[in-house]
């Protein structure tokens, strides 16, 4: 469904993705691990046009789609939950998954705006207790299921999500993922994640990549990655020069 | 057709390419980053692995010899600190420095995926008796075929090699369904079977791997015919995993190889160039999933000829013809590769000088023989008789303890060799 070919980035003269290849298959969970700065994040901005690429290739469902304006791939399907729950904290959280679903409005009116909204209530029923309430008095993982709802507002098919348990409590990051798990079956959406706690991330993810300084180092089976060395290596983010100790 | 595992195995050409390529890019990050001899050559041909992009410039990067890894004895080709490592093997070349192969817990995993889709291939299942006649040694043969046929969770017998009676009683006993061994072996069966009297209808064998050693479409019709059965050939080298890199599928058309952990190239063992499919040349294989023991560009010494047309199996994976010569000195006997250097520093430690000598293999009454003939130069000539008889029997003795098995050893008259062969192979693959 998704696929990078040679990808190459660069925050000003610093390569940053060094021809990173990866794909994702439809309906899979695919999850991204490695240390701070590997450029995990530069590949999800990437892919949802927010970084642009310097050379390379990225196919969404078989269309050249590299270099695309961020506002199109949206419409094309790919939803973006960025790092740190990006919500609009002085809004209701009713206006925010509105302002969530503005293409929806923009294409079907606001009947079919209401009926995505009272259904992405059933799957989060928090948030329709919490409807009329500033989306900045919510709590961390209430924020982060906004966060969510708001991308999937957008009727995505691929859904990228960015550190989703970020700063959250241990238990509530727990719920989060199922929810991820849940809602990725009901509706075959294709999913690729990108986490810290990669134990809790490959427990539900199908395939997995490990990534070291803008390069691809391991591609593994979500089981296989739990035991390999060089996962334990590149996440804790410490290069061990030494083999033979 | 069963398969083990139809989304790879029938993947499209596409897909195998995209993996191919990501596999390929990780391995050459994690082996430029762990492995020293791979830095070293990398850098002298100034190339970054960060910097490759297409499967196409996988023929600019040098290739990588039995040489390469056993100089590298014992630990210095690992990618893994020894401490991920679950198992160790060595090959059966028999250099000074022997070729030492890790597997860490997911490469057993990845071994036992591949050597299962063989055995599933030929129609292998849970209700299966397999009884893996290899021996079970430093070499990883019978361990490969014994972790696939227990993750298909068929019920494994390790008979290893030799005592064919006894084989022939745990057959017909134990209600052995599958017999993996060499073709050498397996005669030996069917000759014991004879012996003893036992009729292949009272026996349950349906199907037979075989390997580890050349065997022709003959031999083939006599193992199917002696145990009414059908007989597959499997490719492996212990270097790279071992049984379960290439199979024949029951089309018998060519083996299979896994393309989602090798790459497969055909070259010209003189020029090196990379020859298009179809032309036949030296077997060189990369490994994209491997991590203790990655490989890169390594030269098999193998001849076949690679075909990508899909196969009526509707396995995608490419398929290479079946394998009876090599392309160096050295030969397959008995499942033993003898190599004439290492045959020629046993005469010189035994005789006190390095005659000139040639190996010749036959077959004869369906076994493999090894004759080492040498040229009797004055160094022979003794003053008695028996002090000449002496020495030939202690080089028969010595080479046959270092391989392990049988060979005769035999004096001819200077000049008798026409060429400057130093193998002969008589034996005939049709």
């Amino acid at each position: 469904m998704l696929r990078l070919i040679n990808v190459n980035c660069y925050y000003g003269l610093v390569r940053v993705l060094k021809n990173v290849s990866l794909h994702v298959a439809e309906g899979e969970i695919v999850t991204l691990i490695g240390a701070n700065g590997a450029g995990k994040t530069t590949i999800l901005r990437a892919i949802s046009g927010l970084h642009p690429v310097r050379s390379g290739n990225i196919y969404f469902e078989n269309r050249d789609v590299t270099g695309w304006p961020a506002e199109r791939l949206v419409e094309t399907g790919i939803g973006h939950v960025p790092e740190g729950r990006q919500i609009f904290r002085p809004m209701s959280v009713h206006d925010n998954l509105e302002l969530g679903g503005h293409l929806v409005y923009k294409h079907y009116g606001r009947k079919r705006l209401k009926s995505e909204i009272s259904e992405v209530f059933d799957m989060f029923p928090v948030l329709h207790q919490r409807r009329n309430q500033y989306a900045g008095t919510l709590s961390g993982g209430e924020q982060q299921m906004l966060a969510i709802a708001m991308a999937l507002m957008a009727g995505p098919r691929m859904l990228l999500l960015d550190e989703p348990s970020m700063g959250l409590a241990p238990m509530i990051a727990r719920d989060i993922f199922s929810r991820i798990a849940g809602f990725q079956q009901e509706r075959k959406l294709t999913v690729l994640l990108i986490e810290q706690n990669a134990r809790a991330a490959l427990a539900i993810s199908h395939r997995g990549y490990v990534m070291e300084t803008g390069r691809i180092l391991v591609e593994e089976e979500a089981g296989a990655l739990l035991s390999n060395p060089e996962v334990k290596r590149a996440y804790l983010g410490r290069e061990r020069r030494e083999i033979w100790e | 057709m069963t398969y083990w595992n139809e989304r790879t195995e029938c993947m499209d050409r596409e897909a195998v390419c995209q993996l191919q390529l990501e596999g390929l890019q990780a391995t050459l990050n994690r082996v430029y980053k762990n492995v020293r001899h791979y830095r070293k050559l990398f850098r002298e041909i100034d190339f970054m692995p960060e910097d490759f992009t297409s499967l196409d410039m996988l023929k600019n990067l040098p290739f990588l010899t039995r040489r390469d890894l056993s100089r590298n004895y014992p630990y210095d080709m690992f990618a893994v600190p020894l401490r991920e490592v679950v198992r160790l093997h060595t090959t059966s070349f028999n250099f000074e420095e022997p070729v030492v192969i890790g597997f860490t817990g997911n490469d057993m995993a990845n071994w036992a995926e591949l050597t299962a889709r063989n055995l599933a291939g030929v129609g292998v299942t849970r209700d299966d008796v397999v009884q893996i006649a290899l021996t079970f040694g430093t070499m990883s043969g019978p361990f490969g075929i014994q972790l696939g046929a227990e993750l298909i969770g068929s019920s494994v017998i390790p008979m290893s090699a030799g005592k064919y009676k006894e084989q022939v009683k745990v057959m017909r006993d134990f209600k052995t369904s599958v017999l993996v061994s060499t073709p050498t072996v397996a005669l030996g069966l069917i000759q014991a079977m004879e012996d003893l009297g036992v009729d292949p209808n009272s026996l349950t064998l349906k199907c037979g791997l075989f390997g580890a050693e050349p065997w022709g479409e003959k031999m083939r019709s006599e193992i199917e015919a002696g145990f009414f059965i059908t007989a597959t050939d499997t490719y492996g080298l212990t270097e790279v995993f071992g049984p379960g890199v290439a199979w024949e599928c029951p089309a018998k058309k060519g083996l299979h190889i896994a393309e989602d952990h090798f790459i497969a190239e055909i070259i010209d063992p003189e020029t090196l160039e990379v020859l298009p499919p179809g032309r036949e040349g030296e077997l060189v294989i990369t490994t994209i999933g491997k991590e203790a023991f990655p490989l890169i560009r390594f030269r098999t010494g193998d001849l076949t000829r690679i075909d990508f047309e899909p196969c009526e199996c509707g396995r995608t994976h490419c398929r290479i013809s079946r394998i009876f010569k090599r392309c160096d000195d050295v030969l397959v006997v008995r499942g033993t590769s003898v190599v004439p250097d290492q045959i020629g520093r046993i005469l010189s430690q035994a005789g006190g000088f390095e005659p000139s000598f040639q190996l010749v293999v036959d077959r004869a009454e369906d076994k493999d023989r090894l004759m080492v003939v040498i040229e009797a130069t004055d160094k022979f000539f003794f003053d008695e008789m028996k002090k000449q008889r002496r020495l030939v029997e202690n080089l028969h003795r010595q080479v046959s303890e270092f391989l392990g098995w049988e060979v005769d050893v035999r004096l001819v008259e200077p000049g008798t060799f026409e060429t400057g062969e130093k193998v002969v192979d008589n034996r005939e693959f049709d």
